[in-house]
């Protein structure tokens, strides 16, 4: 028994070149599988509801997809629906889905399921001890937290998917799950190994990352047979090391041979990878370990507002001392606003400096031209906008001792200066919560689309 | 004694979930790979003095033969996205890894 995956891109709505899905769909493969989702670009996408890719890119993208996967007659699979996978994001690609297969005249079978988790359950595992820290700087799930944060989504593992799955839908919608799951119910469904399974899903969610030149716009194929799996990807111009998959397992995950998931702890330090043909790799040895079922939440607060000014710094005199110069705008407006409230922040970064790096820099010089951002955090727009103006005029027109550009210390780029940037989030949750049953959260409905 | 920036295939730091930060350094071949490890330098005690954290605060640091790969894990002061933090996907974070000096 084999089975064939395909992963078209890294990031549903990322992109693909239509040649290499062409080549990859020469090759009959029994199922098209999509990792859409990402926590890298931070708490705004879950906390404020929006998608990672705009609607358009989404778009071109499951068209091609849902197209290729009609003529083939295989089922499509996207993961962590909308990036964040919270219902909003679930529902934003329904739409599109749906938009898309009135389009093509297809009336199409869709299973969809949700990932978001009741405040109230989340609650009540904390009381009965059944939560726990991704690492020991993630904030405490306190009431007031759980109360701030914006709703809370789960990492589904494989098991509503193949519960999905044995509907036979033409395609299938997660919420937010674990990256590798969708690739791995879909080989566990087809009786292939788990271990196997999973580390398949973690090299294919990548897209063709793990080739040589890797990126995550191309498409990659999996093959599982019944004592390892192959890949390889679609296009010629890209090649499969032995280091290039090796390696893959370091990429933004914690450890290089011990990958954890939902019900999922996978062992990679006795995989054995070899040379089958040119660019592509065989992997054997991949072991799964026993673990406790646990699913990883995530959700986001909004921590405050922010209003930021950029602007350039060509005057080498006030270089040399714009901390200094910044300590005195800050107290100066502070004064004028007979003491700022605690909650507000003002924040200078020096590009060419050590803005990249803050205190972590081990070089903090300045060369001879210096890319200034400051922003000022509030609870409110409008403080920030109010505040923001205040500090961009005083450090203007600051005299500092020995100041000769008297008519002014900054060079902004734009009109208007100051830039309202909106509301701040923070990750408030980000645990492990223990859990009896892998379905109970994760509810699933099919629904007819389409014509 | 070379840089390890010469040295190494990948450089490379990300954010490893929004509260860590990891560390990849894939060395092209098992001569490089053993030279780096062997030289005693990637201790965490050593990484955390070239962060300037605690040493408590580099939670993995594993190699991984296969891909003659060495990965350190480490935690986030302020987690990625939320006010105060200056590298949303941990990505420009290895600078002070590329000039430590190999025997």
């Amino acid at each position: 028994m084999v089975t064939t995956i395909l992963s078209p891109c890294g990031i549903l709505g990322y992109g693909f070149p239509e040649a290499s899905l062409q080549k990859a769909m020469a090759q009959k493969p029994d199922a098209i599988i999509v990792d859409a989702g990402s926590t890298d670009a931070g708490p705004h996408k879950l906390g404020a509801g929006v998608a990672i890719v705009s609607r358009q890119a989404a778009g071109i993208d499951l068209k091609r997809l849902m197209t290729a996967a009609r003529e083939a007659g295989i089922p499509l699979i996207i993961g962590s629906a909308g990036g964040s996978g919270a219902r909003k994001h679930t529902l934003w690609t329904m739409d599109i889905i749906e938009d898309i297969a009135h389009e093509m005249n297809w009336q199409a079978r869709v299973a969809v399921i949700y990932a978001d988790i009741p405040i109230d359950a989340v609650r009540r595992a904390r009381d009965e001890g059944r939560i726990e820290k991704m690492s020991p700087n993630v904030p405490d799930l306190t009431d007031e937290a759980l109360a701030q944060t914006h709703g809370i989504v789960a990492q589904m593992g494989v098991e509503p998917i193949l519960r999905a799955l044995k509907e036979k839908p033409d395609i299938i919608v997660c919420g937010r799950a674990y990256d590798p799951a969708p690739f791995a119910a879909f080989g566990i469904l087809r009786g292939h190994d788990p271990a196997l399974c999973q580390h398949l899903g973690k090299i294919l969610e990548c897209g063709a990352l793990c080739a040589e030149p890797g990126t995550t716009k191309d498409v990659m194929l999996g093959r599982l047979d019944d004592t390892g799996f192959e890949v390889w990807p679609a296009d010629d111009s890209r090649r499969c090391t032995l280091t290039s998959v090796a390696a893959h397992t370091f990429y933004e995950k914690d450890h290089p041979t011990m990958l954890h998931g939902p019900g999922v702890r996978l062992d990679l330090s006795q995989c054995r990878f070899t040379q089958v043909s040119e660019g592509r790799i065989r992997v054997t040895g991949s072991r799964m370990l026993d673990t406790p079922y646990t699913i990883k939440l995530e959700g986001a607060r909004l921590a405050a507002y922010r209003t930021f000014v950029l602007a350039g710094i060509r005057d080498p005199l006030l270089i040399a001392c714009m901390d200094e110069v910044e300590r005195e705008v800050v107290r100066s407006v502070d004064a004028y606003y007979g003491g700022l409230p605690a909650e507000v922040q003002i924040n200078f970064y020096h590009y060419g400096k050590d803005a990249v790096m803050g205190s972590l820099e081990p070089t903090p010089v300045a060369g001879h031209e210096i890319g200034l951002m400051f922003e000022v955090i509030a609870s409110t727009q409008e403080m920030a906008n109010a505040v923001c103006a205040s500090v961009r005029s005083t450090y203007l027109h600051y005299g500092y001792p020995g100041r000769k550009s008297t008519a002014g210390n900054l060079a902004f780029p734009f009109a208007p200066s100051d830039v309202p940037f909106g509301p701040v989030y923070a990750f408030s949750v980000y645990h492990l919560m223990h859990v009896d049953d892998p379905l109970a959260f994760f509810p699933m409905e099919i629904k007819e689309v389409g014509v | 004694m070379t840089r390890l920036c010469d040295m190494a295939r990948v450089l490379r730091s990300k954010n490893s979930g929004p509260f860590e930060v990891t560390l990849d350094i894939l060395l092209p071949d098992e001569a490089s790979y053993l030279r780096v490890l062997h030289s005693g330098l990637l201790t965490k005690e050593n990484v955390a003095a070239l962060y300037h954290v605690p040493e408590s605060w580099i939670c993995t640091l594993a190699t991984m033969d296969a891909a003659y790969g060495i990965k350190i894990t480490m935690l986030r002061s302020i987690s990625s996205g939320t006010v105060g933090d200056r590298d949303v996907y941990g990505a420009q974070q290895i600078a002070p890894l590329m000039n430590l000096m190999i025997p």
